[in-house]
């Protein structure tokens, strides 16, 4: 994709920053013009781009900068910093009223997730504030719209309330004083999607949020929205007064430039960010995380502060020597497979490497499988963590372990396998010089060339994948 | 005289492409309307002319790869042709802009029915883009025709989205296929395919939930119901449309590309296209990854869904040229 190739070209320029001693103002230039691209890719409004790469680069071009000893890392920092700024340093939090009803209206385009959002909303308020939400049903226009509240509603176990076809407006005034009358003090009004263009219904939400009179006034909004985002989010707060925006769809592959725009343009905190299909997959918003996200760099911040740092050669040495010992043990795979997760993250920066395209594979280590594999040696006792032989021996230690881990004994017993593969490929390694070893791992896709030696194919989550491309190599 | 402004001599053209300009009516408000402005008032084709024109094609959505090429060429013809005045542009832009949704091709976006039996087309897309909506639109479209028409509720996910498509099949008045929410969406499609055929049914039309391209499990349970729709009417072409929201950004791209490698996406459906965005996405896409637009939705009503006609949409997003 476009933007994989524009992340690696500012990567490359970052490199060439990145050697040198002192920075010079065509380098500054040239990184800048990498940064513009790689923001608009990532859909952030044209001029909102234009005065952000004018700042940084004023910024840039002072003193502090040409006379840093890493300039690259200065450079990068920055940006980040300077896009972090943009977004808002700290999380803002929802106005929520401790004694009383609160109100929150949710506005939007079609599509946007609005009705989605307020379920996923009322229940994570619910919880957090213990707050008794009620649901209005304000959508009298979509077909079903009612309905699909509804159906949230029962799925979380939270009051709709509903008049049909009624004028919105006389659904909402209903609607409060029912609240009252039973006691509801979280009141959510989804509404209908609407054009910001569209007088007559923006008229509509007006007299909404004069009746309603919320503590919230939110903003949903697609996180694939391009530039057009600017346009909706500064109309909408003209007629309304938006309190804050919810980010939608945030678990697809788009980067989401369209929040930083309406942060600037708007002033508006986005303060929530839909994750998931599910009902819970809902987090409050973290400015900074969106940074870098949006900026397409992911942790190059963190790559120039740390992996090139000693610190990881040194782990990564300690680790070969651990290995070549033949005492390797639980503690040691946990550490080994973080490293492998960090290294994972940084496979697009290492592919540019010289021989470190291999590394392209490694970031099938993904959290998820991380967090398995933590749970089952978190399970285990520091005796069987230093001495895997004890589980080796003993069932009942093992199904103890997969009952604290809440992994299967399959899983455990697949654990165990793995850590046997990898001590007796490390016998094999011993007494051959480190040269010949370098290049028997550079046979294996998944090896990490001179520093993790023999992990190809001892992952327990290739282990699958390996039996299986076994099968299909007989059958051939 | 451009090839472009040739082509909107006759009146009977000119009278079908005001309802594109209408849809976009608002939309010409924004940054496109100020390519005159800027064409205008520039004295001299310079790079700081070419920076504004990329402005205002980025600011519709055009994508930036697409972008960068378009003004590369631009610049060559600007180069070769020896354009010296700024207002010369003009029908270059708008030439350049056909060329590179059309690429030497003839596109026939009109749908491929199935002559001798059931026609199929599958609408496919990421949340909230419009596909019930579409379904409902492109089923009165098709009956209008003449041909009979059933739907599919294939959405067993998303709270609401049966009966939304049940309410779309009273208004249009034809039958729809559905189970209960939460059923296997491909056991609905088999139904329906079998229920069509009985009935020698003309088009079926399957909605699916929306799922968010880098969803594995989503996109696998879609290439289950691609297998299952090409093994049931025996063809390997049908029609598959992917739904894009005229406000989506770059990752249409990506929409695009990944559902094109579970599924053949034959055309695109942009919809929205009422509201400010420009939907120039979909030029990329074009450029890119060679899908054509077949339609674009463009209102409330339930009429409010039209052929798509490169002319007309150029015709909407310059028709400030030919005022």
């Amino acid at each position: 994709m476009a933007f994989e190739n524009l992340t690696s070209r500012f990567q490359m320029a970052l490199r060439r920053v990145s050697g040198k001693a002192k920075l010079n103002i065509s380098d500054i230039d040239e990184m800048m013009r990498e940064v513009r691209l790689s923001l608009l890719e990532a859909d952030v409004n044209y001029k909102v781009v234009k005065e952000f790469t004018e700042e940084v680069k004023q910024q840039a071009y002072g003193e502090k900068i040409l006379k840093g000893l890493n300039p690259g890392q200065q450079v990068v920092k920055i940006v980040n910093d300077e896009l972090t700024k943009l977004m808002g340093e700290k999380t803002v939090e929802l106005n929520i009223k401790a004694e009383g009803m609160t109100v929150m209206l949710m506005v939007g385009l079609q599509g946007a997730g609005k009705t989605t959002s307020a379920g996923k909303l009322a229940n994570y308020v619910r919880k957090t504030n213990n707050k008794k939400p009620l649901l209005v049903a304000a959508d009298i226009y979509r077909p079903a719209a009612i309905e699909q509240l509804q159906t949230v509603g029962q799925q979380l176990d939270i009051a709709v309330f509903e008049m049909g076809k009624t004028k919105p407006e006389k659904i909402v005034k209903e609607a409060l004083a029912y609240a009252k009358k039973e006691g509801f003090d979280l009141i959510i009004i989804d509404t209908a999607g609407r054009l910001h263009v569209d007088q007559a219904m923006m008229e509509e939400i007006k007299n909404i949020e004069e009746i309603a009179k919320p503590d919230e006034v939110l903003l949903t909004v697609d996180a694939m929205t391009g530039q057009d985002a600017v346009n909706v989010a500064k109309s909408f707060h003209e007629a309304l007064t938006l309190t804050g925006c919810i980010l939608t769809k945030l678990d697809g592959d788009t980067r989401g430039g369209a929040a930083l725009s309406i942060r600037k343009i708007t002033d508006v905190p986005i303060k929530f960010s839909g994750t998931g299909e599910k009902l819970t997959d809902i987090e409050v918003f973290h400015p900074e995380r969106m940074a870098s996200r949006i900026l397409g760099m992911g942790d190059v911040m963190s790559l120039v502060e740390k992996a090139t740092a000693e610190i990881d050669e040194d782990e990564a040495m300690n680790m070969m020597e651990k290995m070549m010992s033949g005492k390797f043990n639980y503690d040691d795979l946990l550490k080994q497979m973080k490293m492998i997760k960090r290294m994972g993250k940084f496979s697009g920066l290492l592919k540019m490497l010289p021989g470190m395209s291999s590394m392209a594979n490694m970031d099938k280590v993904d959290d998820k499988q991380l967090n398995f594999i933590e749970a089952i040696i978190g399970s285990m006792t520091k005796d069987e963590r230093k001495k895997p032989e004890l589980i080796e021996r003993s069932s009942s230690r093992r199904n103890r372990i997969s009952r604290g881990s809440g992994r299967s004994t399959t899983e455990v017993n697949r654990l165990i396998t793995t850590l046997e593969k990898q001590k007796k490929m490390m016998k094999r390694f011993q007494g051959i010089n480190p040269e010949t070893m370098q290049n028997a791992q550079n046979q294996s896709p998944t090896a990490m060339p001179g520093m993790m030696p023999g992990l190809g194919g001892t992952n327990p989550f290739q282990a699958k994948e390996s039996r299986a491309m076994r099968r299909n190599k007989k059958k051939k | 005289m451009g090839l472009f402004q040739n082509l909107f001599q006759s009146k009977e053209k000119k009278l079908k492409a005001e309802k594109f300009k209408i849809g976009m009516m608002k939309t010409r408000k924004g940054p496109l309307s100020s390519l005159k402005d800027v064409l205008t008032n520039s004295k001299k084709i310079d790079d700081d002319l070419f920076l504004k024109l990329e402005e205002i094609f980025i600011m519709a959505d055009i994508g930036v790869d697409t972008v960068v090429e378009f003004i590369e060429n631009l610049r060559e013809a600007v180069k070769r042709e020896k354009i010296e005045k700024p207002i010369q542009l003009e029908n270059k832009i708008v030439d350049k802009m056909f060329e590179l949704y059309l690429k030497d091709e003839i596109i026939n976006t009109n749908i491929r029915y199935n002559h001798d039996g059931l026609t199929v087309i599958l609408f496919v897309g990421v949340n909230g883009t419009g596909k019930t909506t579409s379904i409902g639109k492109l089923a009165y479209k098709i009956k209008a025709e003449g041909k009979s028409v059933m739907l599919a509720a294939g959405d067993t996910f998303r709270a609401g989205a049966i009966n939304q498509l049940k309410v779309f099949g009273e208004r249009v008045d034809v039958p729809v296929v559905a189970k209960e929410a939460g059923s296997d969406p491909s056991s609905v499609i088999f139904d329906a395919i079998r229920k069509a055929k009985e009935e020698h049914t003309d088009v079926l039309l399957i909605d699916t939930a929306g799922r968010l391209q880098n969803k594995v499990n989503l996109m696998n349970e879609l290439n289950k119901i691609n297998r299952i729709i090409k093994r049931e009417i025996n063809a390997e072409v049908y029609e598959t449309y992917l739904v894009i929201d005229a406000t989506t950004g770059q990752n249409g791209l990506s929409q695009a590309k990944i559902f094109s490698e579970v599924t053949d996406i034959t055309g695109i459906i942009l919809t929205k296209l009422d509201g400010t965005a420009k939907g120039g996405i979909v030029l990329a896409i074009r450029n890119k990854l060679g899908i054509p637009i077949s339609f674009v939705g463009m209102g409330e009503k339930i009429t409010d869904l039209e052929y798509f006609d490169i002319e007309d949409y150029i015709y909407g997003l310059f028709a400030d040229f030919f005022e």
